[in-house]
Formats: structure tokens, C-alpha cells, sequence
């Protein structure tokens, strides 16, 4: 049940573990934006109680509601990258495209976005249009508008160059039902593509590490692809664009959602070579590194080739793959089935992921 | 990539266990040396294709996991001084000391920032001349290497706003100390490879004469795994005990002899606590008279903080394969990979976290719902 909204109380700390891993001072780490169990905590204990509504419950990546007559998707993402230009996109790219993905993952087709720009004191006037040209680039592809917007600057040091946060709506088309609780035993679990790349682009950059090959960040809006889907099932149960965190956390969410345990096999998962390379080098899992421009899909059984062979024909969903299936065992829990027959579990990370020291 | 994919082949693999199921006629307990082993072993399930009776005893090779914690205070209090930029490998931030940990630290205003390599730390403090840039410098013979070439290339060049808190440990001591408890079980190592591809295979024999145990240098893809737990198996059961090297490709006998010589240059041995287990006699490194002035601990003054180790925690006896990570009380309980009450539950490579994080589908209900 949820409490009273007009009885505010304050936070109760004795429950979560925070911050990772000493829970008696109540600062922000970095692990509390790194979409694992630390934001989980702090969004289910401290901002669902303060915010207190239906709507809010389904903790999904877009709110779905009635408005009038319209069954609206309803999203927004706020975008701090570093650095602000990388191979395959910039910020602008991916403030238009984390929305319109996050309502595409409700159904729905993005119609109008809001953009609220924090730019700190100092950037230079070029890097701003050449980031404002990338959004309205990325809206022209993703056939949304942005409809309004917002400036700010902050003091220089208190900024990071420039933060967006893009909001947006779209409409959910009738018949359609998608949502993390939707998945069930025996549905199978579909990746759009290759994963793990837009993460490891970023620290390619970021680090200056190369892995022999350039990669390039997969940052893609997804909406089209879905409307493909859609064409052919109406039913897709369950779509998730697998960002912070990876393949591993979205598919922890989604099992916790659902009460269903997740099976996966491990040579059924598309990792790039120059992605396994670089995860490998720094002691990382590809489970667990973000992607922009890939989906998770759960879709039942009988569904699963027509839906498999509208992604494939489709440019973002060439690389398509069944990865794994929805399973009674171990409800909560996403396993993975190893290359020489073995299990081990999946679990979701707590903060961020750390290269390891050896 | 090539040396990748090739030593993940599943089918080699299958040849392999195939090999060593015909080779055991009796159960043997070894352990594998190094934190990367284990968490190889545990991530392909690997010790869940072994014969019945055979045991993967996990040994104290993470190096996040046996820094003491009296370091990490040292580290902690360095840290959190005005005028510090006190960079770490990654997996670092994460170990608690007594009371808090480098994130946060960083939290709190301290600039803590995470870097690849050593010379990365030594560039940010000539980038950053007013302020004093310390790393943390711990690890096993592997990572000791970058770490004296950092120091001599600050007094080569003359940086003298570089210095490194030192906290490294040795192989062989420690083999030795896990053979001299009265309650060993171990009857073989797979020792760790990228150990050997500096220090060479020397000091092994007489450890594997005196103690009469086979040695065997593996490396850390499944099939180097499955290759040293085969040679293993093969000595004891044909009643020997000699070193054998079974990581060719990047182990020669004789080391790394440039590497050897830096270590010589700027280390020496001393006397180490590691967590969880205590001190073992000249077991660790620490910088030589001629390089003190770079040593972080005499440069701020943190040589007298002295820290006790939690008593609810077993990871001592889990670092020396005394328990399996699970037959601890604490374990899954009061201590996750979240709240972690000894440094084996910290690093992914540390035996209880790999266990907690792969084998929680072998563990009771109420451990399993701990994941949250």
C-alpha cells in the first residue's frame, strides 16, 4: 500500500543499504545513478513515497495513462554523458533518442518532445549548436517534434558543459499492452542486435583505450523498429531498451516485475569481437554494459518467428537473436547457462560496474 | 580475438574433463593460487564439470581481497586530506575500512579518481603541480612491476608531487604459510601464471619438494584451467610432486628479467599483514631506502594508525580453503557484495562474492532472497 501523501515521513534508512556499502551516511555516490540496485533503492524509498501515486507504480520506463481519450506514454531522461561527442553520436543524439526509446518500449510513437538545456558558464557557443543541430537531426530521424524547450547556465565549476533533459509523449495504439509484468513462463526473450557497444565506445574515448577495431556507439531510435513489430504481433509482452546497466539489469527489472526467472544461454548472446576484446582487457562483463539502440523483447512462443523475422528485416534488428526463454525455476532470478553446460546466476550490480584491478 | 575464443572452445573443454574423469581414481583437493583462476572457474561453472571428490580450493590470490585493513584506512585518511588526488584501480573504491570507503570519500569531496595504470597517475600529478597525487599501490608480483617503474620514472623526472601507498604481497610466502597450517587440506596448486610470467618458475621447486606437492603454472582461460587441473591430477596420482609449466605461452622459466631488476631496484621485501589471515614473514614489498621519499606512508604521516579486523568474519579461513564461502553464518546474510563484511566479498574475483554472485541457485531459499 502506499502511504498517505499528506502525512510526509521522512526517509527510512533502516531498509536499504546505502551508500554501497555502508549504510549510515546518507550522501549520493556515484552508484546511485549507475541503474542498479542503488538507483533502485533510491527511487523505491525515497522518491515513490514522496511522490506517492498510481500511476508512478509501475516503475516502468514510460508512465502509460488516459488522457480523455488517449492512452498516452509519457517519458523523461536526463543526459550528463562525458564526453559530449563520441564515435556514432553526441548528446544531442542520445537526449532525443533515450526518449523517444523509452516511450517506444511502452508501444507508443513519440510525438512531441520537451529539451531543457544546463550549460555551464564558459562552453563555447560552437559546441551548443553543433549539439543543438544533432537533436533536431535525431528528431527529423526519429519523426518526433520538438515542441518546446528550456535554458539554463549555471556558474563555471558547476556544470559539466552541458546537461539536457529531454521529456516526451506519445500515443499507445489501442490493443497494445506492453509492460515488464506481461512476461510469463515459457515466453522467449529476444535482443535487437549486438550488444554492449555504445559503453565500451564511450570508454574507448573516455579512457583512451583502443580494442584494434574503432567502435562506434549504437545510439539509433528504436520506435521504428517497434512499429515493425507491432505490425506483425500486437501482443509483444514485455520491451525493454537495455541502457545503464546492460542486458543483465533490464532482464533482472523485468523478472522481479514479473515473478518469472530468466534462463539464458551464453553462446546464443551476440557480443562483437572488439566488445568481448575490450571486456575482457578491463575486467568487464558485456551483460552489463550499456547499449542505445538495442531492445530486449518478450514475446510468447508461438509469436517469436514472425516477430524474429520482422526485427531481421528491419536495419536495427538485423542481428536479432533468441537469447533465452521466460522460466517457472527461480523466479526474480536471471541465470545463464555457460558454454561448457554449467549455470551461474546473472544478478544485478549495485552501483557501477568497476574494471577489475587484475 | 586471438588466445580468447580459442582457449574457450567447448569442445577441447569436453576433451579435457573427459581426460581428467579418466585420469582421478580418488578424491584430491587443490588449490588455484590466483583471485582471476577463481573467477574463471566459477563464471564457466568449470568445478561443476569435475569428477566427484575433486576440489577447487580458492586461494588467496585477489588482491582486493587480502589488502589489509589497515591500508585501506591509511588509504581512506589520504584521501580524504584538502590537497590530495589520490587515484586507484577501480575495484578499490568499493573495499571498506573501518568506517567508510574511497567512494565515499569522493562523496564527500575528496578527489578520488580512477585510473588504468599506474603512469597515469604519475601524468596527472605532473598535470597538477600544486597538488600531491598519491597511488594506491597494491597487488601481487603482477602488478608490482608498473608500479616500481612509476616510482623511478617520478625520480628520474624529477616529479616530486608523486608518491605510492604500498601494499604489496608475494606468492610463494604465502603458499608456504597455507602448507604450514596444521588444518591444510591442500594437496596440489594450479599456481598463478601471470605471477610466474615476471617472477619466472624458480622459487616453486623447492616449496613443491618440501611440502611434496605438485605445482603447476596455469593460466587463466577455461582450457589453461582445465589443462593445469588435468597435470595436477596426473602427479597425484602417480604419486608426484614436481613443478611443471602449463602456460607456455607466457611463462619462461627464467621470468622477466628487466621487470626483476626494477622490482630489485625499488622494492623490498618486509614483513605483510594480509586480511584475514595475519602476518606472514616477508611476505610483501615496500619501497626500498632509496625511494622513500615517494612513499606515501612516510610522506603523510599515517604509519601509526593500526586497525583490528572483524572477528563475525571467516574469510581468513575462506583464503585458505579451510570453508567454502557458503558455510560461513554471515554469508548471503549480514554479508553481501552490498554490505560486505570482508574484502573476499568485495572484489568480483574474491571467492565469496564469486560465489555469492554464480551459485545462489546451489544456496538455501532465505540466502537466495537476499539478492533483492
Amino acid at each position: 500500500m502506499l502511504p498517505d501523501p499528506s502525512v510526509p515521513d521522512p526517509p527510512n534508512f533502516d531498509g536499504w543499504v546505502c551508500p554501497l556499502p555502508l549504510r549510515d551516511h546518507p550522501n549520493i555516490v556515484m552508484g546511485h545513478g549507475g541503474g542498479g540496485q542503488m538507483s533502485g533503492e533510491l527511487i523505491e524509498h525515497l522518491f515513490v513515497p514522496a511522490f506517492a501515486n498510481p500511476v508512478l507504480g509501475g516503475l516502468t520506463d514510460s508512465a502509460v495513462f488516459t488522457l480523455g481519450e488517449a492512452k498516452l506514454a509519457f517519458s523523461t531522461d536526463s543526459f550528463v554523458v562525458q564526453p559530449l561527442f563520441f564515435p556514432g553520436g553526441s548528446i544531442g543524439h542520445l537526449a532525443v533518442n533515450g526518449t523517444v526509446n523509452d516511450l517506444a518500449m511502452s508501444g507508443a510513437q513519440a510525438a512531441y518532445l520537451s529539451c531543457g538545456f544546463i550549460l555551464e558558464e564558459g562552453v563555447e557557443l560552437s559546441v551548443v549548436a553543433r549539439i543543438a543541430a544533432d537533436l533536431g537531426e535525431a528528431a527529423r530521424q526519429a519523426g518526433v517534434t520538438i515542441a518546446t524547450g528550456d535554458t539554463k547556465v549555471v556558474d563555471a565549476g558547476h556544470g559539466d558543459g552541458v546537461y539536457i533533459n529531454t521529456a516526451g509523449v506519445g500515443l499507445v495504439p489501442a490493443g497494445v499492452d506492453i509492460r515488464p509484468q506481461r512476461a510469463a513462463p515459457g515466453d522467449v526473450v529476444i535482443v535487437s542486435g549486438q550488444i554492449g557497444v555504445h559503453g565500451i565506445a564511450i570508454m574507448s574515448v573516455r579512457e583512451g583505450i583502443s580494442f584494434g577495431t574503432e567502435v562506434v556507439s549504437d545510439c539509433a531510435p528504436l520506435n521504428g523498429l517497434v512499429a515493425a513489430m507491432l505490425d506483425v504481433c500486437l501482443d509483444l509482452h514485455t520491451l525493454r531498451d537495455p541502457t545503464r546497466g546492460g542486458v543483465a539489469t533490464s532482464l533482472n527489472e523485468i523478472a522481479k516485475a514479473a515473478g518469472v526467472g530468466v534462463e539464458l544461454t551464453e553462446s546464443k548472446l551476440p557480443v562483437p569481437e572488439a566488445v568481448a576484446n575490450a571486456c575482457s582487457f578491463l575486467g568487464l562483463d558485456p551483460l552489463y554494459v550499456a547499449n542505445e539502440g538495442k531492445l530486449l523483447a518478450i514475446v510468447a512462443r508461438d509469436d517469436a518467428d514472425a516477430v524474429l523475422a520482422a526485427m531481421r528485416a528491419h536495419p536495427l534488428g538485423a542481428d536479432a537473436a533468441i537469447i533465452g526463454e521466460c522460466v517457472e525455476a527461480h523466479p526474480g532470478m536471471v541465470v545463464t547457462k555457460t558454454a561448457f553446460g554449467a549455470t551461474r546466476v546473472v544478478d544485478t550490480p549495485i552501483g557501477e560496474q568497476l574494471p577489475r584491478i587484475c | 580475438m586471438k588466445y580468447l575464443e580459442e582457449f574457450s572452445d567447448p569442445v577441447l573443454a569436453g576433451k579435457l574433463v573427459e581426460q581428467i574423469h579418466a585420469t582421478v581414481t580418488k578424491p584430491w583437493a587443490m588449490m588455484e593460487v590466483c583471485g582471476g583462476q577463481t573467477h574463471t572457474i566459477v563464471r564457466h561453472g568449470i568445478d561443476q564439470l569435475l569428477p566427484d571428490g575433486v576440489e577447487m580450493i580458492h586461494g588467496p590470490g585477489c588482491p582486493v581481497c587480502v589488502t589489509p585493513l589497515e591500508i585501506i584506512d591509511k588509504a581512506l585518511e589520504i584521501a580524504a586530506q584538502p590537497g590530495v588526488i589520490f587515484c586507484s584501480f577501480g575495484d578499490m573504491l568499493r573495499v571498506p575500512g573501518s568506517g567508510r570507503d574511497l567512494f565515499r570519500i569522493k562523496s564527500e569531496g575528496g578527489d578520488v579518481r580512477v585510473v588504468y595504470s599506474p603512469l597515469d597517475a604519475l601524468r596527472v600529478a605532473q598535470q597538477n603541480p600544486d597538488k600531491e597525487v598519491v597511488f594506491f599501490g597494491i597487488g601481487f608480483e603482477t602488478t608490482a612491476p608498473p608500479n616500481a617503474m612509476t616510482v623511478y620514472q617520478a625520480k628520474k623526472l624529477g616529479i616530486p608531487n608523486f608518491s605510492l601507498l604500498v601494499s604489496h604481497v608475494r606468492v610463494p610466502p604465502a603458499i608456504e604459510a597455507i602448507m604450514q597450517s596444521p588444518s591444510c587440506r591442500v594437496q596440489g596448486f594450479l599456481a598463478a601464471g601471470h605471477v610466474c610470467s615476471v617472477m619466472g618458475t624458480s622459487e616453486y621447486p623447492e616449496l613443491a619438494e618440501k611440502y611434496g606437492v605438485p605445482i603447476v603454472v596455469t593460466g587463466f582461460e577455461p582450457l589453461d584451467i582445465l589443462a593445469g587441473i588435468l597435470r595436477t591430477v596426473s602427479q597425484l596420482e602417480k604419486g608426484e610432486h614436481v613443478v611443471e609449466n602449463a602456460y607456455r605461452r607466457a611463462v619462461q622459466d627464467e621470468g622477466n628479467p628487466a621487470a626483476k631488476a626494477m622490482l630489485a631496484d625499488v622494492f623490498e621485501t618486509t614483513d605483510r599483514s594480509w586480511r584475514g589471515i595475519g602476518m606472514i614473514p616477508q611476505s610483501g614489498w615496500r619501497l626500498s631506502e632509496r625511494y622513500r621519499e615517494y612513499d606515501a606512508e612516510y610522506r603523510f604521516q599515517v604509519r601509526d594508525i593500526v586497525t583490528e579486523e572483524s572477528t563475525v568474519c571467516r574469510s581468513g579461513e575462506v583464503l585458505q580453503g579451510l570453508i567454502k564461502p557458503h558455510e560461513c553464518s554471515a554469508f548471503g546474510t549480514l554479508c553481501t557484495p552490498r554490505n560486505p563484511l570482508g574484502a573476499t566479498m568485495v572484489s568480483s574475483e574474491g571467492a565469496c562474492a564469486a560465489y555469492y554472485l554464480y551459485r545462489r541457485l546451489e544456496q538455501p531459499a532465505e540466502v537466495v532472497t537476499t539478492g533483492g
